[in-house]
């Protein structure tokens, strides 16, 4: 079907201003994704799965100035123990990253896999992507699929003893970057993939990643404050049979960012939890997107996304569950909650679950709220003036969303940015 | 110590008169107790000292130590002395009962413009305390009130009491939804902090707690007046004949 002719204009103006990078390995994939976005075209404010997020911005031929935030806040998770990968500006900066060796994985550049024949990410490379995009389209993440200029692949194989950082620095008030990254998380391996920084004036990441059987992957990214960045990120996640795949992301300010999370359990007991917390102030526009598959016997999900809003700042949730026929036994959780600090902001929630088989026992919420008054009152009556009150209780609201980051000194360095938050804008 | 002259009070969102000319003073070192109906304006009174939103004062005073109480901001009554145990604590969750006990205590401090206790004074002070009202450690660790039983609730209002130390106590129907042993374990609490410098103001509807808090002055509250006071003698007529025949005196 001929696409209408403002997305065709507006898809050939985008494609116009890219260019397929020698590919290698990855070549058959990115032409593949190209089809795909030629297929569907580049989402317009027309399309449902963008009704509440304007996506003109993300798919416009140039990426708009976004200024660098210059501040002295020392970067997130510094005191921590990891391996640090670093790109400026979307591109990989060995000089400022560790060295990559490291017992339990194997990291390797995108352009080094891409002027290789044969790779295993090649078995991986473009493939969840294509998978996620039935029954939804995600045109952007095709887009990243075919023409991503830089990313690595990341091979556990065993137990790493540290995280992995992958940190973005934004330099360029011009920078337009898109990255993909492929994760491979082999049978019993273990690894915990950080992500931080604002990364570029416009950012498309994509990230792949295949758990096998028993194999444990945690995600913790918290996205920087830089305030007029815009970001589109996508994360495809496959898990097999009892694996676990523990996702939490930050977003503290962003003048658009648009997260999306597929996941699809396709293995028997496996557990996926995807967590959000962000807090925005003004011209601000967060989207959590997420799509969880049961495909498999006895799985656990959990949803849990928190937004903390004021001064006009906008928060969308749209979560799906989808539990096919057969997914027995499936327990399927999903909340959705905003806080509202004063009366121009507003929190726009579309929780879904479809469901078709006949044994699972699957949940959902949404709130939007202001603080509670009666709690804020009883903070004051001890003493606790004001503004420390509505800080705390705040806090108190995120904290569910935090609860789900397992290792404490990870879920330390989140509070103590949102402290740092708090205590900036109140 | 406290000093209500004439007070009358209404509701905020309509036009309903719930006070009408409270006059009370309460000494340091004194227990006052006030008993009455339902509705007679007892509760409203404590939120009203205490600083709750929702309620105009249109008439008369509130003074502790001479310090007008009305102008203040909950807080910084708070910091003055004023301590309100309430009738139904609020259930905070995700703050931890020991962050809000140090964050209170440290608040409070802070406005007196004394020094923040350290986090081990704080500790050892907390647990002894905690330990006098049977509050272990893991209540003190939980969210404020989260899954906290009635009495949980309450005695965790009256270790919130003996922490902050306050000048002016006021009770707000402390004894409601407490089995016996919890009674007893609350008074005990409530006496272990009287002295020649505390008052207290205890609102309550049943002569038993009385039998355990022992109070010096006894106040019978209707339609929104103290219509009788007299000594603990008071309390017993009322949980021997009730209020009709009090009411019956007064009107």
């Amino acid at each position: 079907m001929a696409l209408p002719e403002v997305k065709q204009t507006a898809t050939e103006a985008r494609l116009a201003t890219l260019t397929m990078p020698d590919a290698g390995c990855t070549r058959a994939a990115r032409e593949d994704a190209l089809a795909r976005v030629l297929e569907s075209g580049l989402p317009n404010r027309r399309d449902e799965y963008w009704k509440y997020t304007q996506p003109d911005t993300l798919v416009a031929p140039h990426a708009a100035p976004a200024a660098v935030l210059q501040d002295d806040e020392s970067l997130i998770f510094d005191e921590l123990d990891r391996l640090k990968i670093v790109f400026v500006d979307g591109v990989f900066t060995p000089e400022e990253s560790d060295d990559l060796s490291l017992e339990g994985v194997v990291i390797d550049r995108l352009e080094d896999i891409c002027c290789k024949d044969i790779h295993w990410a090649k078995e991986l490379y473009g493939v969840l992507e294509a998978r996620g995009q039935d029954p939804v389209q995600r045109p952007l993440a095709a887009l990243n699929t075919a023409f991503a200029t830089d990313g690595v692949a990341i091979h556990v194989t065993g137990k790493p003893s540290k995280p992995i950082n992958l940190i973005y620095r934004h330099e360029s008030p011009e920078s337009d970057v898109v990255l993909h990254h492929v994760i491979r998380v082999e049978g019993g391996a273990e690894a915990t993939i950080l992500e931080t920084g604002p990364a570029a004036s416009r950012f498309n990441k994509c990230m792949e990643i295949d758990v096998a059987d028993n194999g444990t992957l945690h995600h913790v990214r918290a996205q920087g404050r830089d305030h007029e960045r815009r970001a589109a990120t996508h994360m495809f996640t496959r898990l097999g049979q009892e694996s676990v795949y523990k996702s939490f992301t930050l977003t503290v300010n962003g003048v658009l960012t648009r997260n999306e999370q597929i996941v699809e359990l396709t293995g028997d007991d496996a557990v996926a939890h995807v967590a959000g917390a962000c807090v925005g102030d003004g011209d601000f526009h967060h989207d959590d997107t997420v799509f969880v598959t049961h495909d498999a016997v006895n799985c656990e999900s959990r949803q849990v996304f928190k937004k903390v809003l004021r001064n006009g700042a906008t928060g969308v949730f749209q979560g799906k569950i989808l539990v096919k026929a057969g997914a027995q036994k499936t327990d399927g959780y999903q909340i959705s909650q905003s806080l509202l600090l004063d009366d121009d902001s507003q929190f726009l929630a579309k929780p879904e679950l479809e469901i078709y088989a006949d044994d699972v026992a699957c949940s959902h919420g949404s709130t939007s709220g202001a603080i509670d008054e009666t709690a804020l009152f009883y903070l004051r009556s001890r003493g606790v003036p004001t503004k420390d009150a509505t800080n705390m209780l705040t806090l108190a609201f995120l904290a569910e969303a935090v609860d789900e980051i397992e290792d404490s000194s990870l879920a330390e360095a989140i509070v103590s940015r949102l402290e740092g938050w708090l205590a900036r804008r109140s | 110590m406290l000093e209500i002259k004439n007070l009358h009070v209404q509701l905020e969102e309509e036009d309903k008169q719930i006070l009408k000319g409270v006059n009370l003073t309460v000494d340091a070192g004194k227990v006052h107790a006030i008993m009455g109906p339902n509705g007679s304006g007892k509760s409203t009174l404590s939120y009203v000292l205490s600083g709750r939103d929702g309620y105009d004062v249109t008439e008369g005073s509130a003074t502790l130590n001479g310090e007008d109480l009305l102008e203040m901001e909950p807080e910084e009554r708070a910091a003055a002395g004023v301590f309100l145990a309430f009738q139904y604590p609020v259930e905070i969750p995700g703050v931890g009962n020991m962050t809000f006990l140090r964050t209170a205590v440290n608040a409070q401090r802070k406005a007196r413009g004394q020094e923040e206790l350290s986090a081990t004074d704080f500790l050892k002070e907390v647990r002894a305390k905690a330990k006098s009202l049977k509050i272990d450690a893991d209540m003190l660790k939980r969210p404020v009130n989260v899954g906290f039983s009635g009495g949980e609730k309450k005695r965790n209002e009256i270790l919130q009491m003996a922490m902050l130390e306050p000048k002016m106590c006021i009770l707000d129907e402390t004894d409601s939804g407490l089995d016996v042993d919890a009674m007893k374990l609350v008074a005990e609490g409530v006496n272990a902090l009287r002295d020649e410098g505390r008052g207290f103001l205890v609102i309550t509807h049943y002569q038993r707690l009385l039998d355990h808090i022992k109070p010096d002055v006894v106040h019978i509250m209707a339609n929104g007046r103290i219509v009788k006071t007299g000594g603990p003698e008071l309390a017993l007529e009322v949980e021997n004949n009730g209020y009709a025949d009090i009411l019956a005196e007064v009107n």
